[in-house]
């Protein structure tokens, strides 16, 4: 004999757990009724019940650091926040240094005017500097109130201090490259100097 | 938990990247989890789970806080699967199921270097039957039987993942369920 699909669409309610009481009642005597649906009804359980059986995977080891890894890289003020918060001793030791040693904030307004560090294959056209085409320039470069254009190699770590940098497809830099645009990022540039000098364990923090 | 994870969630807005870790520890398993049994090989599922966190990251300012992250998060990594599997090509898809059987490579391997008691040999072969024939379900049906059965979650909110009516996902159940029944049932 051939059922109604109404039983099996009141077998899929139980299976759901959305079935009526009264449906249930007439699911259930006619389960006991006839042995195709029977059957059919035990087979969906032991089905779910196979499939739910299926051991749980567990992601790959290091799944989270290689996630952390390929994030884009986070704003340089948070980095700096978390250092502070990190090494608290050492951020209040610089501080102190740098509020004592060198006037900051005077420097910084004072120092408007356009400079450059000196080597002598960086083309000066006005405010601008030029890392030319096919040129190395070794050592650091400080660029403080200009622009900067890397078509070249540098061969040391960039600073731009209150400027911007242009980095050409064929531009090099084999150091780091920092800019330094706020009176902020400015103290923070100075506490890192003398954090460097202070304790060599300055490799969080920053990026 | 919720609470938890809206906290570190505001913590990753404000900018600090460290907090995303602890999200990616909490859902890693669910979500690979959901990529495997989805396209059925760990190399695809890790790839899949990878880039699911990662758009979770990127757009997270998108979220939208009223909401369970736990559904925004398998919303973007089904759709990922869901994109993946139509890509496949029939070539590509038919690797995908000789890959996706990598379990029975470990059965083999189990098999030939330590004696495991009967009862273990079993359940592998059965694990891989039911793998095998989640992944011969059609897309439509694979992820709602995936999300329900193995992922546990409610109809509600496979229907909020989904962005299809409550109806819509209840039919795709009763289908993939009398599918998988029917394959199933001598096993
Ligand atoms: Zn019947």
């Amino acid at each position: 004999m051939k059922c109604d699909e109404e039983i099996v669409e009141l077998m899929h309610e139980y299976l759901d757990d959305e079935i009526e009481p009264q449906n249930e009642m007439i699911l259930r005597d006619h389960l006991k009724s006839c042995k195709e649906c029977e059957t059919i009804f035990n087979e969906f359980k032991k089905t779910i019940a196979v499939v739910k059986g299926t051991s749980r995977m567990q992601s790959p080891p290091n799944f989270t650091a290689k996630v952390m890894a390929s994030l884009p890289k986070e704003r340089k003020k948070v980095g700096m926040q978390r250092w502070l918060r990190n090494h608290p001793l050492i951020a209040a030791a610089s501080l102190f240094l740098v509020l004592m040693t060198g006037s900051v904030f005077s420097t910084w307004n004072q120092e408007r005017e356009f400079s450059v560090s000196k080597q002598e294959n960086l083309v000066i056209q006005n405010d601008t500097v030029i890392v030319p085409e096919g040129e190395v320039v070794k050592g650091d470069v400080v660029v403080r109130n200009g622009v900067l254009k890397i078509e070249g190699e540098v061969q040391g770590d960039v600073t731009i201090i209150n400027g911007e940098k242009y980095l050409a497809s064929a531009g090099h830099v084999t150091g780091q490259i920092e800019e330094v645009n706020e009176v902020f990022d400015w103290i923070w540039y100075h506490m890192k100097r003398i954090a460097f000098e202070v304790v060599d364990i300055f490799n969080e923090g920053e990026e | 938990m919720e609470a938890l994870i809206k906290k570190r969630i505001k913590q990753v807005i404000k900018g600090d990247q460290d907090a995303f870790a602890e999200i990616v520890e909490i859902y890693s398993n669910g979500i690979y989890q959901l990529g495997f049994r989805m396209l059925g090989n760990r190399h695809e599922a890790e790839d899949i789970a990878q880039e699911a966190f990662i758009r979770a990251y990127v757009n997270i300012k998108s979220f939208n806080q009223d909401l369970k992250f736990s559904t925004w998060l398998y919303r973007i990594a089904t759709n990922l699967c869901i994109d993946r599997i139509r890509k496949k090509k029939p070539d590509y898809y038919l690797d995908a199921e000789v890959s996706g059987t990598d379990g029975l490579t470990m059965y083999s391997q189990l098999a030939s270097n330590s004696p495991l008691p009967e009862k273990e040999l079993e359940s592998l072969e059965l694990q891989e039957s039911v793998q095998k024939e989640i992944l011969k379900l059609p897309e439509k049906y694979r992820s709602v039987i995936v999300l329900k059965y193995i992922e546990e979650l409610s109809l509600n909110e496979i229907s909020e993942i989904l962005d299809l009516p409550l109806g819509t996902v209840k039919t795709r159940i009763h289908r993939g369920r009398e599918a998988l029944r029917q394959q199933l049932r001598y096993v």
